[in-house]
């Protein structure tokens, strides 16, 4: 099975020779049927990097005009009119604030709960009951996202209203929790959002947690440990860095998610108050390029959206980035 | 069984702690247990609830063989009848296409990565295929309008979605194929060799083959992704109620587009038939998926 990072059993073990992964063997004859298929091997390695560099060009080549055109503040404006090309004014503080704030209710409540699962299928499921338990969790990433979106707004939003009534009725004093009155809200994305990432957590740290040494468990429990003092001294910190890592790769696509955010969350007319709210509705970048995709039609109003496409681009760059290099370093610790 | 009582014997002879009654260890012992039970069974809820919800709202229109037999064409949102065929038939066809053009691509650089990779080059493949997995769908449906249609000014048809699917398709196949092939053992590799068979005809002939089941799961987990995926197709696949095969002239209808389409109808027979669609597109990556797992679980590399 795939792992979700690339870094596998195979990784940790060297071979006989004990030539490390990502090597090769050196065992090209020089013919000519070696030499073409090892460049069309490297020149689809260079394809993949020209690909996702491609993405980056492309996106800031059609979003610096439009930035450059832009009549506010790209950064800081909460405007969005793009409609005039001669008068474009848009900013995306707004998208930024929604999307945020949505990505973080879904990581507060989807990390905790699956490194939980995680460490129910690695250390506490009965023995038959772990490999089903692991692919019943991965199902849940099998399921589109366009059905969690109908899911969420048919099915859950009308069970989850009243917990969001109860909220603003008890905690509105809070600015997180004023009433708006929108029912299709950034709280409910979050949590729609944390169901959507929690395979991807589950599966991640289920991973680091298998490879913990079993010298490391024993050893705990030689000394007189209970079973949870054992996985709080030698699991988890072992684990740590593939959680931190699961946790920027969920984050990475809670960030990018689109269509359920488009189906869920309420859209704000032009204009309206800012409120800190999280019991409000918006848009994040994603679902603001989506909800607008049928109107694309000049290449400024559409390079506008294209700049918001570029910071989401860049945002999810960064995330998955850190994801990378934080399990990379774990690598080179454990060897 | 072993872990079992290795786990239970310290409960059993811990010694009271100094200043930690032991009664508090224990107790904090079963309370972990007791939530990780609870946070497993909490993950399933959704699950269930989800599966459960389309099963029953949409299995009474699947059922009906028109379903599979019929389009949309000529009927309204106040009408009941007519099937999903077009757009089951335009999310095969795109999937299929995506995957003709992204097996190819990332095979061969899994192969790179694994038999030839060697120093920075490798590494910045790799580092890319990564940042390629998490590339946001609706990013990848943007590059591919901003060279399709503004660079080129192609009009959006069926081939520029399959075009951003291959973005997202490519690094599902590149893992799973490199994962399969560090798993063949090196003694075959070395055999060939031995045998003087060239590098690249022991990759074509034994590597490949030794790994065929485990990059078909790949395959079909990479295809499973990119049917169910939406974003990119609201950018470049406008929504059409008759069959189309061309990929490159006209619209082509999909399920998720499909499903897109009626979404916010509140007349009964559209809300029907997005359900219905809901359920036919779950079926369709569940298939996929069990497909892919079972070729796995009987198929493997093994030692």
């Amino acid at each position: 099975m795939a792992s979700v990072t690339g870094v596998s059993v195979a990784d940790e073990l060297p071979g006989p020779d004990g030539r490390g992964p990502l090597s090769g063997d050196n065992a090209g004859t020089g013919r000519l049927g070696d030499k073409a298929f090892a460049a069309a091997a490297k020149g689809s390695g260079a394809l993949v990097i020209g690909l996702v560099t491609l993405v980056g060009v492309f996106l800031l080549w059609q979003a610096i005009p439009a930035i450059a055109d832009d009549k506010v503040n790209f950064l800081t404006s909460r405007e969005w009119s793009v409609s005039d090309s001669d008068n474009l004014r848009f900013g995306i503080v707004e998208l930024l604030w929604t999307t945020v704030a949505a990505s973080t209710i879904a990581m507060l409540i989807a990390v905790p709960v699956g490194v939980a699962v995680a460490l129910f299928i690695t250390q506490y499921s009965p023995r038959w009951l772990s490999r089903p338990a692991a692919s019943i969790i991965d199902l849940l990433a099998a399921v589109p996202s366009i059905v969690y979106g109908l899911w969420g707004l048919k099915t859950f939003t009308p069970w989850f209203d009243p917990f969001q009534i109860w909220l603003s009725d008890h905690l509105g004093w809070i600015p997180l929790f004023s009433r708006t009155g929108t029912s299709g809200t950034i709280l409910l994305i979050g949590v729609v959002l944390s169901i959507m990432i929690l395979p991807i957590v589950t599966a991640l740290s289920r991973e680091v947690f298998a490879q913990t040494p079993v010298t490391h468990m024993e050893g705990a429990l030689a000394l007189g440990a209970t079973k949870w003092e054992m996985i709080r001294t030698a699991v988890l910190p072992f684990g740590r860095p593939g959680v931190i890592s699961a946790a920027m790769l969920a984050l990475g696509r809670a960030l990018g998610e689109t269509i359920a955010v488009t189906i869920i969350v309420s859209t704000l007319p032009q204009g309206s108050k800012w409120t800190w709210s999280l019991l409000n509705g918006g848009e994040t970048f994603a679902s603001r390029i989506a909800n607008n995709a049928g109107e694309f039609d000049s290449p400024a109003k559409t390079g506008a959206f294209i700049a918001a496409g570029l910071v989401l681009f860049v945002l999810t760059f960064i995330v998955n980035a850190i994801a990378r290099i934080v399990i990379e370093r774990r690598k080179a610790f454990t060897e | 069984m072993s872990t079992d009582t290795v786990a239970k014997a310290p409960e059993r002879a811990a010694p009271p702690a100094l200043g930690h009654p032991a009664r508090g260890r224990a107790f904090r012992d079963q309370l972990a247990r007791v939530v990780m039970w609870v946070a497993f069974l909490i993950a399933l809820i959704p699950l269930v609830w989800i599966l459960w919800t389309v099963l029953s709202k949409g299995v009474g229109l699947v059922l009906d063989s028109q379903w599979w037999t019929n389009s949309q064409k000529g009927i309204t949102s106040r009408r009941e009848g007519g099937g999903a065929v077009h757009a089951i038939q335009g999310t095969l066809i795109q999937g299929v296409t995506t995957s003709v053009i992204s097996v190819p691509i990332g095979v061969m650089t899994a192969i790179y990565l694994v038999e030839y990779g060697r120093g920075k080059f490798a590494k910045a493949v790799s580092f890319m295929v990564d940042i390629l997995t998490g590339v946001p769908s609706i990013v990848a449906g943007l590059f591919v309008y901003a060279v399709w249609v503004t660079t080129f000014g192609f009009q959006r048809v069926g081939f520029a979605v399959c075009l951003a699917l291959v973005l997202l398709m490519i690094p599902v196949i590149v893992r799973s194929t490199e994962e399969m092939l560090k798993l063949v053992p090196n003694e075959l590799r070395e055999a060939s060799y031995a045998l003087g068979v060239p590098k690249w005809k022991t990759i074509v002939r034994v590597v490949l083959p030794t790994a065929f089941s485990g990059i078909i799961t790949g395959v079909l987990l990479g295809l499973a992704r990119v049917m169910g995926e939406t974003a990119p197709l609201l950018i470049l696949g406008p929504y059409t109620k008759s069959i189309a095969t061309d990929l490159f002239g006209g619209y082509m209808a999909t399920l998720p587009t499909m499903i897109n389409q009626d979404r916010t109808e509140s007349l009964q027979p559209a809300v029907d038939r997005v359900w219905a669609a809901a359920l036919t597109l779950i079926l369709l990556v569940l298939i996929l998926n069990l497909a892919g797992r079972v070729i796995a679980r009987f198929g493997s590399v093994t030692k």
